[in-house]
């Protein structure tokens, strides 16, 4: 068998198994790819590589040259090496052919366990108090390749602690170990270059520029990226241990980018969101308005319970018969339907279904925009405007319906209004307006203007006590998750929908599951065809739309 | 300021470099050098074709002054012929290595002859822009290098079309603020790019090929550079006959410490040994006193102890190997024997040591010196270099303990060869070689047992006794 790798390809072998990999692959990469991780700080794939922190330090090998200027062949026919009598760092490295690599030879072994130490000698070591305690890679590194004892019997060194360098950014400088990931994602990623490094030697300690905060719409990104506890979130910090956290995959509602999240949650409480990698949408990051964007689900006022205006009390059933009543009494001109592109399609989709039993009422989406900037955040905050429009809850242009139901309700045409998620004073309609109509069915979070005049308010589920399927601006479909359950007895939105219908048509839909909700969606709409929840996957799949 | 007292050479001495350093009546500008046949070889030089100029500077075997050894020649052969993207040189004199003071001399008194070299080396490189990096501490320096090179722009040696030959070339000082660091070439380059001395990672940013603007650049020191004018005017075959073999030409040692006459003095590399150096040129030792130790290169040089002999291997007349064994006053003074004896010749500072000196003493001011001077940008460097330093303080305030000569060799050991620069090295080695050679001064004064129960907030006030 030929030794040769095909083209773009090169042989390198690792702890002793030759691999294959692509030319321009990163030695540390290659470790990774091969079963082999190696522990690093500084390092991270989207950044620049400055290899100041040592730690994924490794032995090579390079090919032996025979008087040829070939590689001299061993007995298995692979190259001979020479071994560099010392360590280099792997992150700065591309693989070469015929190049060897050891990720565990006795002077590796050395070299890391030097490097934690020295890591460690000024740090404070106040795991118990700190943040980052459970997904500290100073803590982790140490535990794999550290020494148990210490050999440090000096003064350590001082620094600031708690210095807000941002609104969202607290910074314990004894806990930072300076692998400027931080700086380097600021200066690199988020454009905007206020992080350095002041001091010198073991005094270093990063900071902001005098008069300038670390106040980027991106600043939690650095918190995500410090291996340590030096960079935490000032709105997480303290709230929860990490470890107690259950973590869901899911997606951002925030803006029609759609970046993958994990949410983290614990006793049906959400604590934090933080991105999930996902290359072709958001690659590692979030912005720090859609992370911090799930505190208004636990506000007080969250609406708990159906409202039937005129009833003491109502249950859901109760509720859903009077809405169906009010709605059958009307012909299809009298009534109006405002969606939202914040429903997933599964919701959507049965919004039109209730507009086909409703004899096609006239609709629309209320569009929400705002400035785009060139990282990640859309002019579109609908998360699933092109969902809207595929499931034809969207007026061709969205929005350009609205004032068109506004003039009916103000000249008395159109009698009711249904407001799925949306208040209705986002789209043109006055509080006079609202008070003229016969019916006004709501699905709401909480209170709003629109509420207030509701004949009947439904309460709903937020992005993060559900499930669904959205479509972001690239007409990529990507999946929501459920992380905690909705308060009180609100319901999921597609339920409250499916529970209109039946009322509606006084007969059973068949949808008892939201996968029985996407199947059906799947075989009536062309892009879907084919699909189902799962096969959406935690990456979604791009839709040809 | 009165003018510094003027020095005789030593009769053994070559003066080449520092023909004019102490000369009476020479003075640093251009009419001065030009009445002593400067810019001779510059109009030699243009005439040359400049692949020819770099053959030279490659048969001449010139090894850099600055500290490495690094052959110039195989330096600038790194620039590719035809190279499209800009070519920088940039003159290194941020001499800051403690115990080195030579290239001080030629800029405050001759500084012409640097400029000379720079600009036929530039003419060589095909540079059209280089810098002069002078550190922030030399400020009067800086102002005579400006003015020599206002005064070669204005007789045409500099500047557009230089003496008619059609090449442009402009040369800017650039005045470090006071960093250690930035003598390193690649902190330097990072330095003059107006960022943070932080050296980079080599591979990939080698400044032959991503250097100053991640253009190809070659960094030379100001010996080196000066030494680029003498090669031309004898040629390379010449000028290696110079010194010996593999260590060619004249260099300048400076000799600091415990000698009668310290001072500096250019001679054929090799020449001259250690006890030649400290006994004949230096006067010897202060009366009554014995040698005790020697830094050979620069403070970063691993120390010789005065008792120690070392084995070389050298090849006899007939071509076979043999061993001698030679005492550390008969090291000649050369990159090869200096290497093989364990330490290096570096930057040629010299730094004499009598039996008075404290080795701890001695190596804690070299730790408070690498340990304020680290940039801190990575691990090994940034906290090992503190954590020697506190250490020997402790022991010279009584605090040491049993443990620290071995701790204090691990640390250095630790360091060394883990680092992004060679400060790595230049930090640990003193601590290395200095517990290694003088075990007993540390273990003296070491002692103490390790408390049973150490918090690290306290542990240095109980060992040393100071009240908290």
């Amino acid at each position: 068998m030929s030794n040769e790798a095909p083209q773009n390809l090169v042989n390198v072998q690792i702890d002793g198994v030759w691999h294959q990999f692509p030319k321009g692959t990163r030695v540390i990469e290659a470790c990774s790819q091969a079963g082999k991780y190696v522990p690093r700080y500084c390092y991270h794939p989207r950044l620049s590589a400055p290899g100041n922190c040592r730690m994924c330090m490794v032995q090579l090998g390079m090919p032996k040259m025979g008087p040829d200027r070939k590689p001299e062949l061993g007995p298995d026919g692979k190259p001979v090496h020479n071994w560099i009598p010392r360590t280099n760092i792997s992150c700065a490295q591309d693989v070469s052919e015929g190049l060897a690599v050891r990720t565990d030879s006795d002077i590796v072994k050395e070299t890391r366990e030097g490097i934690l130490e020295f890591l460690l000698i000024n740090h404070p070591l106040d795991c118990p108090i700190c943040d980052q305690a459970g997904e500290c890679r100073l803590q982790e590194f140490s535990f794999d390749y550290g020494q148990a004892k210490s050999r440090f019997i000096e003064q350590k060194v001082k620094k600031p602690k708690r210095v807000e360098i941002g609104p969202r950014v607290t910074l314990d400088a004894e806990r930072c170990i300076l692998c400027t990931r931080c700086i380097r994602f600021m200066r690199e990623v988020a454009k905007d270059d206020v992080i350095g490094i002041v001091n010198r030697g073991s005094y270093n300690e990063i900071a902001v520029y005098p008069d300038r905060k670390l106040d980027s719409n991106y600043s939690l990104n650095t918190v995500d990226l410090c291996p340590v506890g030096a960079l935490t979130s000032s709105d997480f910090r303290f709230k929860m241990r990490t470890w107690f956290l259950k973590e869901t995959k899911s997606i951002c509602t925030s803006c029609a980018t759609g970046c993958n999240t994990i949410i983290g949650a614990r006793e049906n409480v959400v604590y934090r969101q933080t991105p999930r990698e996902n290359n072709d949408v958001n690659q590692s990051w979030m912005c720090d308005h859609g992370r911090l964007d799930f505190h208004y689900l636990q506000s007080a006022d969250r609406l708990l319970e159906p409202v039937v205006k005129g009833a003491p009390e109502a249950d859901w059933k109760a509720a859903l018969a009077s809405a169906a009543r009010a709605l059958k009494a009307l012909k299809p001109e009298e009534i109006a339907l405002i969606a939202s592109g914040r429903l997933t399609n599964e919701e959507l989709f049965l919004a039109a279904r209730l507009l086909k039993k409703l004899g096609n009422p006239i609709h629309d989406i209320i569009s929400h925009t705002g400035k785009a900037d060139d990282l990640l955040v859309a002019a579109d905050r609908n998360p699933n405007t092109a969902g809207a429009k595929l499931l034809g809850l969207s007026a061709t242009e969205p929005g350009s319906a609205l004032p068109v139901i506004a003039s009916g309700i103000r000249g008395g045409r159109i009698k009711a209004l249904i407001v799925l998620g949306e208040d209705a004073t986002d789209a043109g309609l006055i509080e006079a307006d609202l008070n003229k109509l016969q019916t006004l069915i709501v699905t709401s979070l909480l209170p709003n203007r629109t509420t207030g005049f509701a004949s009947h308010i439904l309460p709903a589920a937020g992005f993060t006590e559900k499930r669904g399927s959205m479509i972001n601006k690239t007409g990529r479909l990507q999946r929501l998750n459920r992380a905690v359950a909705a308060p009180g007895i609100a319901r999921d939105d597609w339920e409250i929908l499916v529970g209109l219908i039946e009322a509606l048509t006084e007969s059973v839909s068949g949808f008892t599951t939201i996968e029985e909700v996407f199947k059906a969606m799947s075989a009536e709409v062309p892009a879907l065809a084919g699909l189902s929840l799962s096969k959406i996957g935690d990456l979604g799949v791009q839709l040809s739309l | 300021m009165p003018a510094p007292a003027r020095r005789i050479p030593h009769p053994r001495e070559k003066r080449m470099i520092f023909a004019n350093i102490d000369r009476e009546g020479y003075t640093p500008d251009i009419d001065c050098y030009l009445r002593h046949g400067g810019y001779a070889e510059l109009k030699k030089a243009v005439t040359l074709k400049p692949a020819d100029i770099v053959a030279e500077v490659k048969a001449s075997g010139l090894r850099g002054r600055g500290g490495a050894g690094f052959p110039t020649g195989v330096k600038w052969g790194f620039i590719r012929p035809g190279e499209t993207k800009p070519v920088y040189l940039i003159c290194n004199a941020d001499e800051s290595e403690p115990g080195t003071f030579k290239d001080r001399y030629i800029i405050h008194q001759d500084p012409h002859q640097l400029i000379e070299g720079m600009i036929i080396s530039c003419f060589a490189l095909n540079v059209h822009l280089a810098y002069l990096y002078i550190r922030g501490e030399f400020p009067h320096g800086a102002k005579i290098l400006e003015n020599a090179i206002a005064e070669a722009k204005a007789k045409g040696f500099l500047g557009k079309n230089l003496l008619g030959t059609g090449f442009d070339l402009e040369i800017y000082v650039h005045r470090g603020a006071g960093a250690y660091i930035c003598g390193e070439e690649t902190g330097l380059i990072e330095s003059l790019e107006g960022k943070r001395a932080y050296p980079r990672i080599k591979p990939p940013y080698f400044p032959a090929v991503l250097g100053l603007y991640m253009c190809p650049t070659i960094v030379n020191n100001v010996e080196t550079l000066c030494h680029i004018k003498h090669i031309v005017k004898m040629g390379g075959a010449d000028y290696a006959k110079l010194g010996k073999p593999n260590n060619t030409g004249t260099r300048i040692i400076g000799v600091s410490g415990d000698v009668q006459k310290p001072g500096y003095f250019e001679i054929e590399v090799g020449s001259i040994t250690m006890g030649e150096l400290i006994n004949d040129f230096c006067g010897g030792l202060k009366p009554g006193r014995t040698l005790k130790a020697i830094i050979p290169g620069g403070s970063s040089a691993k120390v010789f102890r005065a008792d120690e002999r070392f084995k070389l291997k050298a090849k006899a007349a007939d071509g076979s190997m043999v061993e001698n064994e030679i005492g550390v006053l008969d090291i000649p003074l050369d990159f090869d024997t200096m290497a093989a004896c364990g330490s290096m010749a570096g930057s040629g500072g010299v730094i004499v040591m009598d039996d008075t000196r404290d080795m701890v003493e001695v190596l804690n001011n070299l730790n408070h010196f690498y340990a304020h001077e680290s940039c801190g940008q990575c691990t090994p460097c940034r906290e090992g270099s503190l954590w020697m330093r506190k250490i020997t303080d402790r022991i010279l305030a009584g605090g040491g303990v049993e443990s620290d000569p071995e701790l204090l060799a691990s640390v250095s050991n630790r360091i060394a060869g883990k680092t992004i620069c060679a400060f790595g090295e230049a930090c640990s080695w003193p601590t290395m070689s200095f517990v290694a050679k003088f075990k007993e001064e540390f273990a003296g004064k070491a002692k103490k047992q390790v408390p049973a129960f150490t918090p690290p907030e306290f542990t240095s006030e109980i060992l040393t006794g100071a009240q908290h």
